[in-house]
């Protein structure tokens, strides 16, 4: 279990946040996209084996959104 | 001539009990770990025994010459005990009394007084089991048995029986009198094992000022130390341990846990230990997570088998346990061994045996050259049988002899009578935290055996753990990764101790690759996994069948995959693969270790959250008034508990419904409607945002203006649906489905935090925050005019969807024109302390319109009568908003929302779709069960929709049905039919909706 630094709270356990995955840009305005973009943009995702920025909650804590870097072998975490 | 197994039964006497063996005490004298002036009294398979404090319940068992403790988990075969420590994987039994636990080791359990075990695995009885009868059948439960003998006609006729038969002991009945605790711990080093390499490791570190957690799993600190003869500065190994724990007892940064293991390496440094027996001794155990700086791994070494034909008959031993059962427990563990090895470790055991008296028939060992010391040590046995094999073990509750031959030859050259094997296999590292925390394995050709490579983690390992088996080896290294681990976290490093290390056993560790001895007879087993009865037949009758990869063999056998989890079975395996296959050990590879290394019971996963307090139940404030008159309650999802239905004296639930729904169509009914899920929103942007969560447009609301909407998931799918009011000009009250109330929270979050962030708007969800009472029948308006309010309810003032906020019976509401039931109604919300007024009030004002409280049942019968959706209903997941006949709630206009691409994608394609339709069963008493699949002719097999929504509608005095259909709009006034698990019930398709088509009613 990974220990994670809120910005609010500071270092509290994995359990307590939600990770949202990997950061994407904005959602596009539908009419922007072709079917095959649309398709992408819902069901693609990296997937990328190491370094990721990902985007986390502290849920069942102060609900506050913020980023982190993971990597996705080790699990070591860089927040600073 | 090869001597055959007595038949069974034979041991009993007429009256089927067992004949009392006798009374024969294995004590030696002696026995480091043993305190002969406590004894201990305890009970096994209903009989009587003592030992002493310090035994295990093993080592007791063995002194009152108890050898034959359990059956095997597939063919029953007797089995004794096979190694000490968790590598028994085949001494299991049951604890009984007030903490009754089942497959529990009996080489790791502490003896306590009282202690009662029994046998697993057999029934009636151990000696007499009828499950041995298997035995017969093993020809045809080879490797992968499950998939392939239990086929026809179907896996689930044989089931029961297998269920019956297989598994171990029986789930505890009770809840434990003492309790399951967790705790969180950090510290700089954790420490796994206490043995030299460990107890080094932990002098280097505290010494250094470190906070050190030091846990191992055995009942005593020392590990190896414990059974060994050699001395460290002039004292023997149990001295050296006792002063290393006195200095780190003594150090307050220090905290050592005994009988705890560590089953868990998860990411991010943390480590989770089983404590099996804590303070206060009112725990029963405890879950430490620990995340630790640095993580030690000094687990040492298991020695492993050397496979044989019959190596599971009691009396097949390691060579080290038989001396650690010498030398700490004084217990001997036979009384004329043969002494089986590939290396040099089990000479130690053979000078062990002949200090303890017993006698060695024979030394035999697979190499053709030896050392010359290892020769000295062998001329303690009879005979020394060099480059030779034990082919086959005789006997069958207990040894009585080995055959062995000539590694040339295929005969068997002599019988030796014996009633121990001691064998010796050579030595595993334990890597199994070490490959549990990502770090990767290599096969070291001079100890033949994977050592830990490349660490992933912030992990080091030390000792017997990465192949150092000599001792000043590896209090050297343990020391040394005690300094590297300080270094790393910035402590001062201690200097390195000189110690002056004397083993009269001074042989280096020398091994020569030997993994198995194939069976003569196709049906005589050689078992490489005792917990899972895996033989080596099955591991090549897998690669006869081409199961390669061995990730695929270890499923496909289960070998490793049980009680042993890669302790004893996993690297002999390998081995056996290789050499069929032709092939180096590297190329086989290891499989993937996972948590947990030893079982761990359910209870430490929960720790203090069991029962109630798990997932709580959520109530609405009039709860305790439902319950007083008379409701029976149900957990209507998302744990909130609701009346279902509020039975008169004497009346049936069907018929309590009826009566509250022929109230709501004719009179008024309240209803409590507080679990419906509720978001205040608000921000610039509200109208934003709801215009992309909703399907249809919420521009141009007029403020005090509900609408209903859809909302779909960006894949297209519905998520949810509900009436939004705007209550201000930027602020917006949401509703969403009860059950849905926290993913739509999520939902909510996720998409103005992280798709969204430019959108500036808020959200909170008020759910609890608001009581609801609503009033709905012909006769609400009239009801609400009786009461005190500054509002006015009269039809074109207060208009259908439509919401006014003031004061009412002196309390301050929200009031919504909302329906669910068809009829004309009033959601009354107020502030949730004011719920239970608000309620008593609304019912003793209703008393005079015989107003009376309707549960969910009757109001699921309404709104089927309507034929309004109900999500986990009519929406499964595969339905769009067209299906269910409502393209109006997709806007033409807008030119995006969430999920309007994937549903245009989807509409596109020419698949048939299934559509919401109404079903008349043609009899009209007939229910069609909720679930039926609909056919389109009595014999049709071909599924074409199902039965969503069924009731008895006491509006239409008859039963009525709601469904989804293929075509179904196009097909209205076709017979079709519901296949009720064989019976099939016609019914006429029509338009959803049975009630009020136009909608006059609720709109009055």
């Amino acid at each position: 279990m990974l220990l994670i630094r809120c910005p609010w709270c500071g270092l509290r356990s994995e359990s307590e946040f939600h990770c949202n995955g990997e950061v994407r840009p904005i959602r596009p305005h539908s009419s922007s996209l072709t079917d095959q973009q649309s398709v992408q943009h819902t069901c693609d995702r990296l997937n990328f084996k190491g370094w990721i920025e990902e985007d986390w909650c502290h849920s069942k804590g102060c609900g506050e959104w913020f980023r982190l870097n993971r990597n996705t072998v080790t699990h070591e975490i860089d927040q600073d | 001539m090869v001597p055959t197994e007595p038949k069974y039964g034979h041991t009993r006497n007429r009256s089927g009990l067992i004949k009392p063996m006798s009374i024969r005490s294995n004590r030696l004298a002696g026995g480091d770990l043993i305190v002969r002036s406590q004894k201990i009294r305890f009970e096994f398979n209903g009989r009587k025994y003592t030992g002493f404090q310090g035994d295990t319940l093993a080592s007791a068992l063995m002194a009152n010459g108890i050898d034959f403790v359990s059956r095997s988990f597939k063919y029953h075969r007797p089995r004794g005990f096979s190694a000490s420590g968790y590598a028994d994987v085949s001494s299991m039994v049951q604890i009984d009394g007030d903490e009754d636990t089942p497959n529990v080791l009996a080489s790791v359990t502490p003896l306590s007084e009282g202690l009662t075990a029994r046998s697993v695995n057999c029934w009636p009885s151990l000696e007499f089991d009828v499950g041995t009868t298997l035995r017969l059948l093993s020809p045809i439960i080879p490797a992968g048995f499950y998939y392939k003998t239990f086929m026809w006609p179907h896996w689930h006729l044989f089931e029961p029986f297998i269920r019956k038969i297989a598994g171990f002991g029986n789930a505890p009945n009770s809840i434990p009198v003492r309790c399951f605790g967790n705790s969180y711990d950090y510290c700089d080093v954790l420490i796994v094992g206490a043995g030299p390499s460990g107890l080094s490791a932990g002098l280097a570190a505290s010494r250094s000022g470190a906070r050190v957690i030091l846990a191992d799993d055995m009942l005593q600190p020392g590990g190896g130390l414990l059974s060994s003869s050699a001395t460290i500065d002039g004292k023997s190994g149990i001295e050296w341990v006792s002063g290393v724990v006195e200095e780190l007892d003594a150090n307050p940064s220090v905290t050592r846990l005994q009988n705890a293991t560590a089953w868990g390496y998860l990411e991010g440094n943390h480590v989770v230990i089983s404590e099996r027996s804590p303070t206060p001794e009112n725990l029963l155990r405890r879950s430490r997570r620990v995340w630790a700086k640095q993580v030690i791994i000094a687990t040492g070494a298991f020695e492993r088998p050397i496979v044989f034909e019959n190596n599971d008959r009691p009396g097949v031993m390691q060579a080290s346990a038989v001396s650690s059962y010498i030398r700490n427990y004084a217990v001997k563990p036979g009384q004329k061994a043969v002494v089986f090895t590939n290396n040099n470790s089990a000479y130690r055991t053979v000078s062990d045996l002949s200090r303890a008296g017993i006698s060695i028939a024979a030394v035999v060992d697979v190499r053709s050259r030896v050392d010359d010391h290892v020769v000295q040590v062998a001329s303690q046995a009879t005979d020394f049988y060099q480059d030779s094999i034990v082919q086959t073990v005789y006997g069958n509750k207990r040894v009585t002899g080995v055959g062995i031959r000539s590694r040339e030859t295929g005969r068997i050259k002599r019988k030796i009578d014996c009633d121990l094997v001691c064998v010796s296999g050579g030595w595993n590292p334990i890597v199994h935290l070490f490959s549990q925390s990502g770090g990767s394995l290599d096969y070291n050709e001079q100890i033949h055996a994977f050592i830990p490579a490349k660490s992933l983690q912030k992990s080091l390992v030390a000792g017997a753990a990465r192949g150092r088996f000599n001792l000043r080896d590896s209090l050297r290294d343990g020391f040394e990764a005690g300094q590297l681990a300080a270094e790393a976290i910035g402590l001062p490093v201690q200097a390195q101790p000189s110690l002056k290390v004397i083993d009269r056993f001074d042989a280096e560790y020398s091994i020569e690759e030997f993994w198995s001895v194939p069976p003569i007879n196709r049906l005589g087993k050689a078992f490489v996994d005792l917990a899972g009865d895996v033989t080596v037949n099955d591991l090549h009758l897998a690669l006869r069948e081409g199961y390669e990869s061995i990730e695929h063999l270890k499923r496909y056998t289960t070998a490793g995959m049980g009680l042993d989890q890669g302790k004893t079975a996993n690297v002999t395996a390998i081995g056996i693969v290789a050499k069929h296959a032709g092939v180096s050990m590297a190329e086989v590879g290891t499989t993937t270790f996972r948590p947990p290394y030893t079982p761990v019971e359910f209870g430490e996963f929960a720790g203090s959250c069991t029962g109630d307090v798990v997932l709580p139940y959520r109530y609405t404030p009039m709860t305790e008034w439902h319950k007083s008159a008379g409701a029976v309650m149900f957990e209507a999802g998302a744990r909130w508990v609701r009346p279902s239905y509020y039975p008169l004296s004497g009346e049936s639930m069907d018929q309590a419904i009826q009566r509250e729904c022929r109230t709501v169509r004719q009179g008024v009914g309240i209803y409590d409607g507080s679990p419906l899920a509720k978001f205040a929103i608000k921000g610039a942007d509200s109208e934003t945002l709801l215009d992309l969560m909703y399907t249809n447009s919420f521009q141009n609301l007029d403020i005090q203006q509900g609408k209903y909407g859809v909302m779909l998931y960006e894949d297209g799918r519905i998520f949810d649906d509900g009436v939004t009011f705007r209550l201000s000009d930027d602020e917006y009250l949401m509703s969403g489905a009860t059950g849905n109330g926290i993913l739509l929270e999520t939902r909510l979050d996720s998409f103005i935090n992280v798709e969204r962030p430019d959108l500036n708007v808020l959200f909170a969800p008020v759910t609890s925050q608001w009581a609801n009472a609503t009033v709905c029948g012909p006769l609400a308006r009239t009801l609400l005019e009786s009461v005190e309010s500054d509002i006015d309810f009269a039809a074109d003032a207060f208009p259908f969807m439509h919401m006014r906020e003031g004061v009412f019976a002196d309390m301050p509401v929200r009031i919504f024109r909302v329906s669910f039931t068809g009829e004309l109604s009033f959601e009354i919300n107020t502030p949730a302390r004011y719920g239970l007024d608000l309620w008593t009030h609304l019912i003793k004002a209703g008393d005079q319109f015989d107003i009376c409280p309707i549960g969910s049942e009757a109001n699921h019968v309404l709104r089927v009568e309507k034929g309004f959706i109900s999500l986990g209903h009519e929406v499964d997941g595969t339905i769009d908003s067209y299906d269910l006949g409502m393209a109006w709630i997709v806007s033409k206009k807008k030119s995006d929302f969430v999920g309007m691409k994937a549903m245009q994608i989807r509409r596109n394609s020419d698949d048939t779709r299934q559509h919401l339709i109404g079903l008349l069963p043609i009899n009209s008493s007939e229910l069609l069960p909720e679930g039926a699949p609909l056919i389109s002719t009595i014999k049709s097999t071909r599924a074409e929709g199902f039965v969503s929504a069924s009731v008895w509608s006491p509006t239409l005095d008859r039963t009525i049905a709601l469904g989804l259909l293929a075509n179904g709009r196009e097909r209205l006034d076709e017979t079709v039919y519901a296949n009720a698990n064989g019976t099939i019930i016609p019914a006429i398709v029509c338009k959803p909706i049975f009630y009020d088509s136009d909608g006059r009613k609720m709109r009055m």
